[in-house]
């Protein structure tokens, strides 16, 4: 099987630990990934801004770097989601080629969680994490991906983990790409309500399969000094008792985590 | 009535407008009608239907024979406090009056006003809907015109058991579209206060129901 | 098609969306009010739903009539005329708003009333038509508990169901005991706040105007084109009353209302309770066909509206809002809506539906629209909790996404020329992967400059409003690291070397 991973934009540039999880783990179970290093965007934030123009040469050139491949894993729900729902929709608007080449690609197109699951067939992935995580279901792995418990399943087959519930676990934290910005009152209103929601599970960490979302909570989490820190799915599925949270933590992953180093100098959770 | 019917350039526009929305000829999909229409095998419909009227907060009463019939009646309309019962023109209700309340016929029809001041009317119902806790009223002859169920602050409504059909769909099948019909699930309600359900607007604030059969 | 009507009223001074759910947020009482309301109506959707095996059939069975029914509106609309008439009824047709208007007015006008009782409509507040028989000389008497607190308290709806969600107990009692006096007859002088009390003092105050009225207005769930009929779903019974006593009845109906044959209420008779109010079927359903002899209203008024559904009808993607049966699903899942109420939306049709109704029907899509109208569309995170919810499956997830492409690549919404140049340059970063990585080179660099890998409050000048103040005013972010994936991946190749 020739695997690629697709590292999305996001995880390049400010989560690059999360995409060396994804390494590591898919390494651990005897699996090499790809890295072409043609690819850059999904193009996820000019189509849901209303730049579908621009959002064009982005499917093009992704189609252009994971054609040829069986199988092409992303660590992110809302990517994922805009390749196999949207890339359609934006290539049948450009036209030409690109309609089939996405029918081609597309498909072959999957999530974290689902790739572990449904592809390779493992839940128990040989991770090692003691301490408490409640799951955070970004809704585009809810409602468009439909991942189901796959990730549930994977962390409760992580050693040490205890997995406690998340409060109203499937309302959106809102994030939503520009909607952060362009409806700023209203997002730190509905992550707010996130953040208390994590506090009440009694979680050492806030677990999700999208870093996106995880910066927007974390952001508050951090501004609050909130004594709770969030962590991608990869990220915990990479942990093993040699390699106990992995070291060091690039400065992006520690303020996702957070804790304002300031704060919290040496993170309890993470011994 | 006609003279209302000034209009035609609004409606030679408005269709035109529609036709011409519709240039691109979207293809009517096929309906498919694979969700249930029966009640599901073994269902007791009777009991069903008992069970969730009773969700309602009406009361509902099933009774076997006539003894039994009356016995409940009267405890039902003693409990409401009813001495006079408005009943339709064609009804087969005639046994209340044994039960001491004073009967008023709707024939002449009652105008709104004496319709407003008795306490309570008895019909009997078109069908009655298991999974839904519904009693249809269809204007027949033991259910007289709508007004007669809605100004009385209380309905007493006799359902016999072969009249309760499983679910919607066998409903909306036995029913007569040219006939007025007022589908009734409990008493008059509204949750239009912080959405928490509270009994008793407008129409009848109390719904008693004797199932017979 | 262009049209520089404006058919779909803003509620009046009304500012784009952000700016007005600003101010909705502030409004503690009301956040609880409305947090605590839609949790409980969703709890109890949910329960009815589960309970429903074939729920999902059902739903694509919704989908495919309500689709059916706008392929073929126009021979539709024909045939539910014709049997109206053969049932004795009599069919208008209103392009907008004013002509409706004119028309229920000059019916009125026929009777000689000074006031008409109302079941509360969508297309009636739509056309503002309390406004038009106001100026009339006619006085409507809205009849449904929560349009009547609206009413009283000189409000604006914020919910389509429940127009007065917004309001706990307590302001409503305060309400009842302020205003009812001035139009009928007074709330008990001791007017607990409890629910039963309210809803007993406003049948007080209501039931005289329901014995007096000689003319009701009302709108319609669904019209059945084959048979006439047309049907309305309530729950307290003054649907009944106005649909019953009065002599005559003139109902507003927007023409995508309608269902092809009698046997498929039985699709939307198990949809739209559940999806609205949670129950297993509502208190009150009526269906009347024309005119019966004896019994109801012995004049009969049928007013089919277009305002505007036609210019959705043209747009093959934002058209499936058309397919709407206003159950309010959508706005009771919503965690924007949540949050901000109905009012922020400035429009009679709040929340996602709202969204993607509202702008349609100011008609987005033939000319450039105003700023409250163009920051619709962006009033939603891309949750996708409306889709699931929504007994027709609209997907607005899709229309939302449409709609922004409209206002953007289409240049229907005003310009905002920093976020185009923002959008552009990353575009232009992203075209070669030279490019990206270099400019997360020199990210790198400047998160070396952070403290502790944070990045927390950025100090802008006040009057420095963009993207970036925006978000740190509540939240800090990660610094960029010092090296990229890729940068990381090419180092070590992928690891190997670490
Ligand atoms: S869009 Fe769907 S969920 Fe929302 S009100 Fe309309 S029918 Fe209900």
């Amino acid at each position: 099987m020739r695997l690629a991973l697709f590292i999305t934009c996001f995880n390049d540039t400010l989560f690059p630990e999360t995409g060396k999880s994804v390494v590591r783990v898919l390494r651990r179970l005897g699996h090499e990934v790809e890295f072409p290093y043609d690819q850059v965007c999904c193009g996820q934030m000019h189509f849901n801004s209303g730049y579908r123009e621009d959002a064009v040469p982005l499917v093009r050139s992704f189609v252009d770097a994971f054609e040829g491949y069986d199988a092409v894993v992303v660590p992110s729900g809302s990517c994922t989601a805009m390749v196999r729902e949207y890339h359609a929709v934006v290539a049948r608007q450009a036209g030409g080629t690109l309609p089939a080449g996405v029918a081609r690609v597309a498909p072959k197109v999957y999530e974290f969680s689902e790739f572990l699951v449904d592809v390779l067939g493992v839940t128990d992935v040989g991770a090692y994490f003691p301490h408490s995580v409640a799951y955070h279901p970004t809704c585009h792995s809810l409602r468009l991906l439909r991942v189901g418990d796959r990730p549930t399943r994977l962390l409760r087959a992580v050693r040490g983990l205890t997995l406690v519930d998340l409060p109203r676990a499937d309302e959106c934290c809102g994030f939503g790409g520009t909607f952060a910005v362009k409806n700023v009152d209203t997002s730190v209103a509905m992550g707010g309500d996130k953040v208390s929601a994590a506090l009440e599970s009694g979680a050492q960490v806030l677990c999700a399969g999208d870093n996106s979302c995880l910066t927007h909570i974390g952001g508050l989490i951090s501004r609050q000094h909130a004594g709770i820190r969030v962590l991608h799915l990869a990220d915990i599925l990479a942990c093993t008792e040699a390699l106990p949270d992995l070291q060091p933590y690039g400065p992006g992953l520690d303020i996702a985590s957070g804790f304002a180093a300031e704060q919290t100098p040496a993170p309890e959770v993470t011994r | 009535m006609e003279r209302y019917e000034a209009n035609r350039e609004a409606r030679t526009v408005i269709l035109d407008r529609l036709r011409t929305a519709l240039d691109d000829r979207p293809k009517p999909p096929p309906v498919r009608r694979a969700y249930r229409r029966e009640r599901p095998a073994g269902l007791d419909v009777v009991g069903r239907f008992a069970e969730r009227v009773a969700d309602y907060e009406a009361t509902v009463l099933r009774v076997y024979d006539a003894q039994d019939l009356l016995s409940a009646a009267s405890d039902l309309l003693r409990e409401a406090g009813v001495s006079r019962l408005a009943v339709p023109t064609g009804s087969r209700l005639a046994w209340l009056t044994r039960l001491g309340v004073e009967l008023v016929v709707d024939s002449p029809p009652l105008d709104n006003d004496a319709l407003g001041e008795i306490d309570a009317v008895a019909t009997g119902c078109a069908l009655a809907i298991a999974e839904t806790g519904t009693i249809v009223l269809d204007t027949g002859p033991d259910q007289g015109r709508r007004a007669l169920t809605l100004l009385p602050d209380y309905h007493l409504c006799v359902v016999r058991a072969d009249q309760v059909v499983g679910t919607v769909p066998e409903a909306v099948a036995r029913l007569n579209p040219r006939r007025p019909q007022t589908w009734i699930s409990g008493p008059s309600a509204t949750s239009d206060i912080e959405l928490e359900r509270v009994e008793g607007v407008h129409g009848p604030r109390t719904l008693h129901v004797l199932l017979t059969g | 098609m262009t049209t520089s009507v404006r058919r779909e009223p803003t509620f009046v001074g009304m500012p784009p969306f952000p700016e007005a759910a600003h101010a909705e947020l502030a409004n503690d009482v009301q956040r609880a009010n409305l947090r605590a309301a839609t949790h409980t109506i969703r709890a109890k959707r949910d329960a009815v739903v589960a309970e429903v095996p074939d729920w999902e059939l059902l739903r694509r069975a919704g989908e495919a009539i309500k689709d059916d029914v706008l392929a073929g509106l126009p021979g539709y609309l024909e045939r539910l005329e014709v049997a109206v008439r053969a049932a004795g009824g009599v069919v208008h047709w209103a392009r907008d708003a004013a002509e409706a208007n004119t028309i229920v007015v000059a019916i009125a006008r026929a009777k000689g009333v000074d006031e008409v009782v109302k079941v509360k409509s969508m297309a009636t507040e739509e056309i503002e038509l309390n406004n038009a028989l106001a100026r009339a000389g006619i006085h409507a008497w809205e009849t449904d508990l929560a349009q009547l607190i609206v009413q009283l308290g000189e409000d604006l709806p914020s919910h389509i169901l429940v127009p007065a969600i917004h309001r706990n107990r307590a302001e409503i009692r305060e309400i009842f005991v302020r205003e009812m006096g001035r139009f009928g007859r007074p709330a008990p002088e001791r007017l607990s706040d409890e629910p039963g009390a309210l809803a007993a003092a406003a049948r007080r105050h209501l039931r005289e105007k329901f014995l007096r009225a000689k003319v009701a207005v009302s709108g319609g769930n669904f019209a059945i084109a084959d048979t006439g009929t047309v049907c309305v779903v309530e729950s307290e019974g003054n649907g009944r009353m106005c649909l019953t006593l009065p002599e005559t009845l003139i109902t507003v109906l927007g023409v995508e209302k309608l269902l092809p044959t009698w046997s498929d209420l039985e699709v939307f008779l198990q949809l739209l309770p559940r999806s609205a109010t949670g129950e297993r079927m509502n208190p009150y359903t009526s269906m009347w066909t024309g005119v019966t002899p004896g019994d109801g209203p012995q004049e009969f008024h049928l007013i089919l509206l277009d305002n505007g559904r036609s210019d959705v009808l043209a747009d093959p993607v934002g058209r499936q809002a058309l397919r709407c049966i206003r159950c309010s699903a959508c706005l009771n899942v919503c965690p924007v809506y949540e949050r901000t109420g109905g009012h922020a939306y400035g429009s009679v049709y709040p929340g996602p539906i709202g969204a993607i109704l509202t702008p349609q029907l100011r008609g987005i899509a033939a000319h450039r629209v105003d700023a409250q109208t163009a920051s619709l569309p962006f009033a939603s995170s891309l949750c996708g909790a409306c889709f699931d919810a929504c007994p027709v499956r609209i997907d607005i997830p899709e229309v939302l996404v449409h709609l922004r492409a409209q206002l953007v690549d289409g240049e229907r919404g005003p310009r905002d020329r920093a976020e185009e140049v923002g959008m552009k340059a990353v575009r232009w970063a992203f075209e070669k992967p030279w490019r990206i990585g270099f400019a997360q080179h020199v990210a790198g660099v400047g998160g070396r400059f952070a403290r502790h890998g944070v990045i927390g409050r950025v100090p802008l000048p006040k009057r420095f409003t963009g993207p970036v103040s925006a978000w740190f005013a509540d939240r800090d972010a990660p610094a960029p690291p010092a090296e990229s994936f890729r940068s990381w991946y090419k180092r070590t190749d992928g690891g190997q070397e670490e």
